[in-house]
């Protein structure tokens, strides 16, 4: 029997606080992290949607300057993050050969790339700068998060759009149990708030424009949900196979017992209506963690409050759980924290993990009026999960047909 | 007015501390960017072309590898200012 992969470790950067356990007891409480934009550029430029979901604390507080001045924002996320979880997991002793690193980004470093845009044409090419390149580069974070920790196994970096940190803890968990490596540090980050990504997004008709009411805009399931909102931040989960994790007495928050990573093949932005990928995740997902759809106890699902995806991912769910869906306690958590892109899966699989951990499913917020169409069992205050075994899912899909779900299982 | 070597000394220093976080009072004549201060290239890079900005000069590339100790970029810099 291969040898379970637990999670020892979590950090967070999030719109809802600057740390796992601050994000995660603003979302039981269930705040919102958006606001409307205080920058110059959004009335410079006459934005339509004038509000995001930053993250509450700007890693800048956080890191050392000379460290923070070689990382793009979404790597110095990321860095915050993945220093958070490893002090929590305890600071593992592991030799360099045998720790890896499986990060994730949807982006990358817009900032840095548009802002070095800027200065070559309003001051040339000498005044950009020689970081400017290994700063915007999308595996930067893993890079960063490697040398931080004298990480050797390898640092491999996915970029899968909106499944892209849960393809992360999906290739992680792979990873150690392949034997590649026995604690890997895992996550996603994203900083990608920019006038050029928001004036994208919402040409596409993906955002919500709900401008007199940004706390309230994200609101999935909710019948007059009008598009997503853009979050900020990073999660960072210690992953570890069980064995290394029990010799050195590490607390386990959960056990990363399958994941499923497919692609739809059929739009680069469009769902497939019949749901075939999402639903294949999800199945192999279970079946890795030797699971049926009867055992899920919970699903923090990916619902970004888009009219159509959210439609989407409740079809696929009702395919893979029947009218059991119904009953299972459901969390939207993109309804608090806005959409992470690259950070969000493994900000959710944090969520998840705690929520199996504490028998909590964290509230899903804004829903006034639940769309008819999705009777999906949601709650405005957290939903107490029963004593028995805890098996949970969480979904992510992304631009680009990609479909990943964990499963994790509580350990009690 | 040209800056005197006091005044560039103290301006690079504040270079090199926004740079690298070295203390500006560690940034002495004498000392060697790498071996002392252990300023790698991009960062020695990035330095220049802030001091480029800050005291108006050009230091061509081609210089950039002469000015091994911080006595080589502050005279390179009171030279190229009064140019």
């Amino acid at each position: 029997m291969a040898e379970k992969i637990v999670i020892t470790g979590i950090g967070a950067s999030s719109p809802l606080g600057g740390t796992a356990p601050e994000s995660w007891e603003g979302l039981l409480r269930g705040d919102s992290g958006t606001h409307r934009l205080e920058h110059d550029w959004i009335d410079e430029l006459d934005l339509t949607v004038k509000f995001a979901a930053e993250a509450k604390v700007r890693p800048s507080e956080v890191l050392e300057r000379p460290k923070a001045k070689r990382l793009d924002i979404a790597s110095q996320f990321a860095v915050v993050s993945a220093i958070e979880a490893w002090a929590d997991a305890g600071s593992p002793d592991v030799a360099p050969e045998r720790l890896g690193v499986d990060y994730a980004t949807g982006i990358g470093g817009v900032w840095t790339l548009l802002d070095a845009w800027d200065t070559l044409r309003e001051k040339g090419e000498r005044r950009v700068m020689p970081m400017t390149v290994p700063m915007l580069m999308p595996n930067a974070a893993a890079a960063a998060i490697s040398m931080h920790f004298e990480a050797r196994a390898f640092a491999h970096t996915v970029a899968s759009a909106c499944a892209s940190s849960t393809e992360s803890l999906a290739n992680g968990f792979e990873h150690l149990r392949a034997g590649l490596a026995d604690v890997v540090i895992a996550g996603g980050a994203e900083s990608a708030i920019h006038p050029i990504t928001i004036a994208s997004f919402n040409s596409m008709q993906a955002l919500s424009r709900r401008n007199d009411s940004p706390e309230t805009a994200s609101r999935p399931y909710s019948v007059d949900r009008d598009g997503f909102v853009m979050g900020e931040g990073a999660a960072s989960l210690v992953l570890e196979t069980e064995s290394h994790a029990r010799a050195r007495g590490a607390k386990i928050y959960a056990e990363v017992a399958g994941a499923g990573v497919t692609a739809d093949s059929y739009h680069i932005t469009a769902n497939d209506p019949e749901g075939r990928g999402a639903i294949r995740a999800v199945e192999l997902a279970l079946a890795q963690a030797g699971a049926s759809a009867d055992d899920v106890t919970h699903i923090n699902a990916h619902a970004t409050s888009t009219p159509v995806g959210d439609i989407a991912e409740y079809t696929a769910l009702h395919k893979v759980f029947g009218d059991r869906v119904h009953e299972i306690p459901v969390s939207a958590t993109k309804s608090q924290t806005g959409h992470l892109l690259g950070g969000t899966g493994a900000l959710e699989a944090m969520f998840t993990a705690l929520a199996v951990m504490n028998r909590t499913a964290p509230p899903t917020i804004n829903v006034v009026d639940q769309d008819p169409a999705i009777p999906l069992r949601i709650s405005a205050q957290p939903i107490a999960l029963d004593n028995g075994p805890q098996v949970a899912i969480s979904n992510s899909f992304g631009f680009g047909g990609h479909n990943a779900v964990v499963a994790l299982r509580n350990m009690n | 007015m040209a800056l005197t070597q006091e005044e560039v000394l103290a301006g690079l220093a504040e270079l090199v501390n926004d740079e690298t976080g070295i203390a500006t009072e560690s940034v002495q004549l004498e000392k060697s960017f790498t071996d002392d201060l252990d300023i790698d290239s991009i960062s020695m890079m990035t330095i220049v072309v802030n001091a480029e900005e800050r005291f108006d000069v050009k230091i061509p590339d081609d210089e950039v590898k002469n000015l091994k100790t911080v006595k080589n970029a502050v005279d390179y810099i009171v030279g190229a200012q009064t140019q």
